[in-house]
């Protein structure tokens, strides 16, 4: 294959052919190094799960129990009443969903493909809110919800989403902006509504970038802790994350089995999106790097 | 981009129609802004120069809340708490983050595979990742410690160790990499080939090209994920919530601005002191994005723009 190249410089191919092979194994034992490093915490959540008591505090670590313990799963959802807090965070996680993709494609839509005096003056203050952080509006927003009487409901959790999210809004923008004009021209000369128009030819167009915000949206709400840190007080209440958090320091290291259990539970619907959805994920990441 | 283009001119009524149009389009964010950015915004800084606990109305203090804080030892210690966290855990991301979308991009077999496989700690949630984590730093049956006896180190107590606990939230950090990676692997996929291609005829070698070439061209991406992910580094709060119990221990060495302004305001209910810790923290947040912004300005290329 490279017999003209070696005969042309022959010591250069001695390094080469030496140092290829090198770095070629140097590539895959980092790559395999880093994995290890990303799985072993995924692998141990899971091998604990299925642990004994007993098996918990060895040392060297068990890293297959025997025998394997499925009932954990059955005392997280007993003990530490799991089922309660996967489906509070089911009601919290869906209409955030819907909030996010309804209201993001409405205000995208307005910011793209509807020309109106002072637009992009208005799109840049979107922009702006991005860097304020949580932390500095918190304590006014407690205390909005509060005088709302709306402390321990889900309310605060839900109802802010239907207002849109700049990242969400930048997102849907971005993509509706590269629309080809020509597609919604016709309608507009045949003289149909803006709005009529968004439902009927733009959002089954847009459904890729939709995809990924509810997508986002799910995971957001499904993983969020503060906020029902700071607005849920009842235990029956909690979502996942806070419920998890509240076995993990209510009950002691003998637990720990079955709390893991309810860990790894809290994970699978995600890591199932995740494979069935891996496609719109990697794409939808990469598009909020790329176009910042 | 077109800001030039769209005036605040009302050519005619057509444009009165649109403006409408848009504006109810965008009426949702309206109100949201309002109720949910400026006003909240304006509040906080306003209870931030009153004595405020929380279950009567605020009294105007002026300056005091934040001359009180620099004589407050545990604000302090938030404040390089933070600080040091976010030096470290920013840095270190984003030299792994671009080093395994490097070797991601070489030609690797099993890409999906490994891809899943870095982006996995990412969507896990953050309270598993961290009651997880919080076991495997467990100084004595811990797995971190148990690995690291291989190659004969002696771990330290991680988070029982007031020495230790910062490393082991910013090694925690590493782990949910994965996010960038993808994001970087993305950028350097765009890095047009002939460029590397006619470097490599010009007899550059690799470092050259990626110090010359890859690196310029994914800047933009570098700069924007730097400052993301310094605003996130500096609201750093979960992982410390749930592995110290809120607390911020050992020893206050892993109290971060956001824990102790939780503190605050929801353990002291001092609200208007709290209010004055997130102003400071707000306040570093841009200061911090300008100077990246204003250092950036030359190191970042913008496609000759």
């Amino acid at each position: 294959m490279d017999t003209p190249r070696a005969q042309a410089a022959a010591s250069t191919t001695g390094v080469q052919r030496l140092s290829r092979p090198l770095g070629e194994t140097g590539k895959y034992l980092v790559l395999a190094l880093f994995s290890a490093f990303f799985l072993i915490p995924l692998v141990w959540m899971v091998s604990t799960s299925l642990k004994n008591a007993e098996e918990l505090p060895l040392y060297p670590p068990i890293w297959i129990p025997d025998p394997i313990r499925w009932d954990n799963y059955v005392t997280a959802f007993v003990e530490g009443s799991l089922g309660g807090y996967l489906w509070n965070t089911v009601v919290v996680t869906v209409p955030s969903v819907i909030g996010a993709v309804l209201s993001n494609a409405l205000i995208a839509y307005g910011f793209a493909r509807v020309q109106w005096p002072g637009r992009d003056y208005v799109f840049a203050i979107v922009l702006a809110t991005m860097i304020l952080p949580d932390f500095v509006t918190f304590i006014p927003l407690y205390l909005i919800f509060r005088d709302l009487n709306w402390l321990n409901t889900y309310y605060p959790l839900i109802l802010p989403i239907f207002l849109g999210s700049p990242f969400f809004i930048f997102l849907l923008r971005q993509f509706l902006m590269a629309l080809p004009a020509e597609l919604t021209d016709a309608a507009h000369v045949d003289g149909a509504s803006e709005l009529l128009i968004f439902l009927r030819i733009v959002i089954p167009l847009a459904t890729p970038a939709l995809a990924v915000v509810a997508l986002f949206q799910f995971i957001g709400s499904w993983n969020d802790y503060f906020g029902p840190l700071i607005y849920l007080s009842d235990v029956d209440k909690y979502t996942i994350s806070l419920g998890i958090a509240n076995m993990e320091s209510a009950y002691g290291f003998s637990n720990f089995a079955w709390i893991m259990a309810a860990t790894c539970m809290s994970i699978l619907p995600i890591i199932l999106l995740f494979f069935f959805a891996q496609r719109t994920f990697i794409e939808g990441i990469a598009l909020t790097g790329l176009k910042g | 981009m077109t800001a030039a283009a769209s005036s605040f001119r009302f050519s005619s009524s057509r444009d009165r129609r649109r403006l409408a149009t848009g504006l109810l389009f965008i009426s949702p964010w309206i109100l949201g802004f309002i109720v949910f950015r400026v006003y909240p915004f304006l509040a906080s800084l306003y209870y931030s120069f009153t004595f405020y606990p929380v279950l009567r109305s605020p009294r105007w203090l002026g300056w005091d809340n934040y001359v009180n804080l620099f004589d407050d030892p545990r604000f302090l210690t938030s404040l390089w708490n933070s600080t040091y966290y976010a030096l470290g855990a920013v840095p270190l991301g984003t030299l792994f983050g671009i080093l395994l979308a490097m070797l991601l991009n070489m030609r690797v077999r099993g890409l999906s595979a490994f891809r899943t496989i870095f982006f996995l700690p990412s969507i896990t949630p953050i309270v598993a990742a961290a009651i997880v984590w919080l076991w495997m730093f467990n100084p004595r049956s811990g797995v971190v410690n148990y690995l690291l006896s291989f190659v004969g180190i002696n771990g330290p107590a991680w988070l029982g160790d007031p020495q230790w606990a910062k490393a082991a939230l910013i090694l925690m950090s590493v782990w949910s990499v994965g996010n960038a990676v993808v994001i970087y692997l993305a950028a350097l996929q765009d890095v047009p080939r002939e460029l590397l291609e006619a470097s490599s005829l010009d007899g550059a070698n690799a470092m050259q090209k990626i110090w010359n070439i890859t690196l310029p061209m994914i800047s933009p991406v570098i700069l924007f994920n730097v400052i993301v992910g310094l605003i996130a580094a500096f609201q750093f709060f979960t992982q410390v919530h749930v592995m110290t119990d809120g607390r911020g221990s050992p020893a206050d060495s892993t109290l971060m601005m956001s824990i102790y302004l939780y503190q605050s305001a929801f353990e002291f209910f001092k609200m208007g002191y709290a209010s004055a810790q997130a102003w400071i923290l707000f306040l570093i947040i841009v200061v911090f994005t300008m100077v990246l912004f204003r250092v950036s300005g030359r190191l970042v290329y913008y496609g000759g723009r």
